[in-house]
């Protein structure tokens, strides 16, 4: 699946099982070598760089939490400017993709995201989504979804975890309706990769939202990554579709689910997750978590008949 | 060639003349002209190759111009006050990256209560942010500083931000003959930025801006010491190399009648104006007084200053700024500067001229007063407030 040779090398500091490295050689596997990435601060900054050394083989540019999505505006008018100046070659165009994590992303980096994604700029902006402030120790963040317990949505006596539900960070990207908005999940590498390459080849800034489990946050075993990854997709939990300019603003499924499993199935499996079972098994939000997933899926068209 | 323009139209104009490749910038009163020349030159074809971005943040233009910097193009911005503060945090990131961003800041009061008027507690608060800090006295400083700090910043020795500062409205929205160089002369001036420390490039991949571990950090800013201090050196010979062309002479301290003073007044930006006009009417009568002005914050100017200075009985600092619970920061600065000289003046900080007041010879009479009080061996509490009306303060 992976190619020998990858553009994030290995030894890097990323726990094992880690969703966000995996969701990084996913897409530069798509991307290949010409290829500029900007990296907000996170867990992918922090594992992958300490000085002196680097697990990138692709120019990489961390600059802060927030502003991604502006570093990478700049890198992209520099290259315009410098290939119209005939500083560069006229025919050097390398892909510039923007890493960011759910809280780079959904909360502290959303304004800089906006003004990128409304100036038009040419870049690929990639949310790795694990669903919490993992760096600096699993807090909420606006994608953190309903029922799940991090250090600042604690499963307490009176409030059993996070009681928002998770924001739809890629709707709200496809609402400045940019050439190409999609989901996608490393369980389904093949699918990840025809939309980063789908992503690139349009003009303009295109946006992806990969689900990147999180051992670590998310409490399970470092070799169900991909498992739950898939169980995400299967139970309805997460959709994968995609918004291209033919339909502007309509996400159109690319991963319809037949006999679509019980969320209960993804749920159990997880840490995070775990005051729904125990000690005595919550099946109000249960069957809250599954009321919402059925409308999402109704309002998505992800069953197949 | 000569024209009456705004100090806002003459930053511009210096920023067209370096040929910008990347320009982002944020509207904000009063540096907004600033963006708007751009955004007319690029739209006109005056600067037919550079990217103009209109960002959503100062912070998101300082953003853009470190990722623009950092793929080798010569990035600049322009913003005052609230702005300032907004990006403060990708100050010390460009500095840290070395990254020679160059930034037009229109000195403007800062929030609350939100005052659009002049003093300089924006680039003050600033100062530690490890850019070049030039302070301009009128128009013609305005772009003659702009222009010198791209080849400063830009210099292998120094590769630093710098940022060039006017007094909001004083300068920024009054016209005054400015002599503007041609572009052949600002050509051979100031050469096109080829980075070597930087580059973002898929042919020769290279990561920037990594996890700085315990073992490696304090050497990183180190360097960047270093080369503040190797400005100093590059600013003169900048300086220097611009009055050969241009025949405008600029030092990083101008005295003024500093000989025989008793008093030395120390200043920065455009009441340098109004001093030396005070200075004169005082000589007259027969009142030992002369002025320093600072045009270099940064790399403080120590070495210039003490002989300057060390002579006078009394150096009084006028400060559009004020660091609550201290005083004036350029007192600071200055007393550091001279502790440890055998003779050394009085000091004494003055705040005043605040959110947009005027500072009139009233108001320094009132200084030269209590310089006076001073050396007479009266003793007081500093700093000292310049025209509060107290009795609007319960």
């Amino acid at each position: 699946m992976s190619e020998t040779t990858s553009l994030l090398a290995s030894g890097h500091r990323a726990c094992a099982g880690c969703g966000a490295a995996i969701a990084v050689r996913q897409v530069l596997e798509a991307a290949g070598p010409n290829t500029i990435c900007v990296n907000a601060t996170g867990c992918l900054e922090v594992t992958t760089t300490p000085y002196p050394q680097t697990a990138w083989r692709v120019p990489w540019i961390h600059v802060a939490f927030e502003n991604a999505a502006a570093v990478a505006s700049g890198i992209e008018a520099a290259y315009k400017a410098l290939r119209a100046k005939g500083a560069i070659p006229k025919d050097k165009k390398p892909n510039v993709i923007a890493f960011a994590g759910d809280g780079g992303t959904f909360d502290i980096g959303l304004q800089a995201l906006s003004g990128m994604l409304e100036r038009g700029h040419n870049v690929l902006y990639v949310c790795y989504d694990n669903e919490a402030y993992m760096n600096t120790g699993i807090q909420r963040s606006s994608s953190t979804p309903f029922g799940a317990a991090t250090t600042t949505s604690p499963a307490g006596k009176v409030i059993p975890g996070e009681m928002r539900k998770k924001k739809p960070i890629a709707l709200i990207a496809a609402a400045h309706d940019i050439p190409y908005v999609a989901t996608a999940s490393i369980a389904f590498p093949a699918d990840l990769k025809r939309k980063v390459k789908k992503a690139l080849e349009v003009e303009g800034p295109s946006f992806l939202h990969i689900l990147a489990p999180c051992p670590t946050g998310w409490r399970f075993g470092t070799e169900k990554t991909v498992e739950i990854a898939r169980l995400a997709v299967e139970t309805g939990v997460f959709v994968l579709y995609e918004i291209t300019n033919e339909n502007p603003l309509r996400p159109i499924v690319t991963k319809k689910i037949k006999d679509r499993k019980p969320v209960e199935e993804y749920l159990k499996l997880q840490g995070r997750f775990r005051h729904l079972f125990k000690p005595v098994k919550r099946q109000d939000i249960i069957d809250k978590i599954q009321e919402e997933v059925d409308r999402k899926c109704k309002l998505f068209g992800v069953d197949e008949d | 060639m000569m024209r009456i323009v705004k100090g806002n139209e003459a930053a511009a104009i210096a920023a067209k003349l370096a040929k910008p490749d990347v320009v982002a910038a944020y509207p904000i009163t009063p540096s907004t002209d600033f963006p708007e020349k751009i955004a007319e030159y690029v739209a006109n074809g005056e600067l037919p190759h550079t990217q103009f971005i209109p960002v959503e943040s100062e912070h998101s233009a300082m953003s853009a111009c470190i990722g623009a910097s950092a793929a080798g193009a010569r990035a600049c911005t322009a913003t005052s006050s609230q702005g300032l503060e907004l990006m403060h945090e990708m100050l010390f990131i460009a500095s840290g990256m070395r990254l020679p961003i160059v930034l037009y800041n229109a000195n403007r009061a800062l929030s609350a209560p939100i005052n659009i008027w002049c003093d300089h507690q924006d680039s003050i608060s600033a100062r530690d942010t490890g850019w070049i800090q030039f302070y301009g006295e009128n128009n013609q400083e305005a772009l003659d500083l702009m222009l010198m700090s791209f080849r400063i910043a830009e210099d292998p020795r120094v590769l630093l931000p710098a940022m060039t500062c006017i007094d909001a409205f004083i300068c920024t929205h009054t016209f005054e003959p400015v002599d503007i160089p041609s572009q052949e002369e600002v050509d051979a001036f100031l050469p096109p930025y080829k980075p070597t420390h930087v580059k973002l490039d898929p042919d020769e991949p290279m990561t920037l801006g990594p996890f700085g571990v315990p073992e490696y950090y304090q050497e990183m800013r180190y360097a960047q010491h270093l080369a503040m201090k190797n400005a100093e050196k590059v600013i003169d010979e900048v300086f220097e190399d611009f009055e050969r062309r241009f025949g405008r002479k600029y030092s990083k301290v101008s005295p003024y009648m500093v000989e025989d003073a008793e008093i030395v007044l120390i200043t920065l930006g455009s009441v340098s104006g109004t001093t030396k006009e005070f200075i004169d009417k005082m000589r007259k009568e027969g009142k030992k007084i002369g002025m320093v002005k600072l045009t270099v914050l940064r790399p403080f100017p120590f070495r210039e200053l003490i002989p300057l200075i060390k002579n006078a009985r009394v150096v009084a600092t006028l400060e559009r700024n004020i660091s609550l619970g201290y005083g004036g920061a350029i007192y600071a600065d200055l007393a550091g500067t001279l502790i440890n000289e055998e003779k050394r003046p009085l000091l004494i900080d003055f705040i005043l001229g605040l959110g947009g007041r005027d500072i009139t010879f009233n108001d320094l009479e009132e200084i030269v007063k209590v310089c006076e009080k001073l050396i007479r061996g009266e003793r007081m509490e500093r700093p000292v407030w310049i025209g509060v009306k107290k009795e609007l303060v319960t």
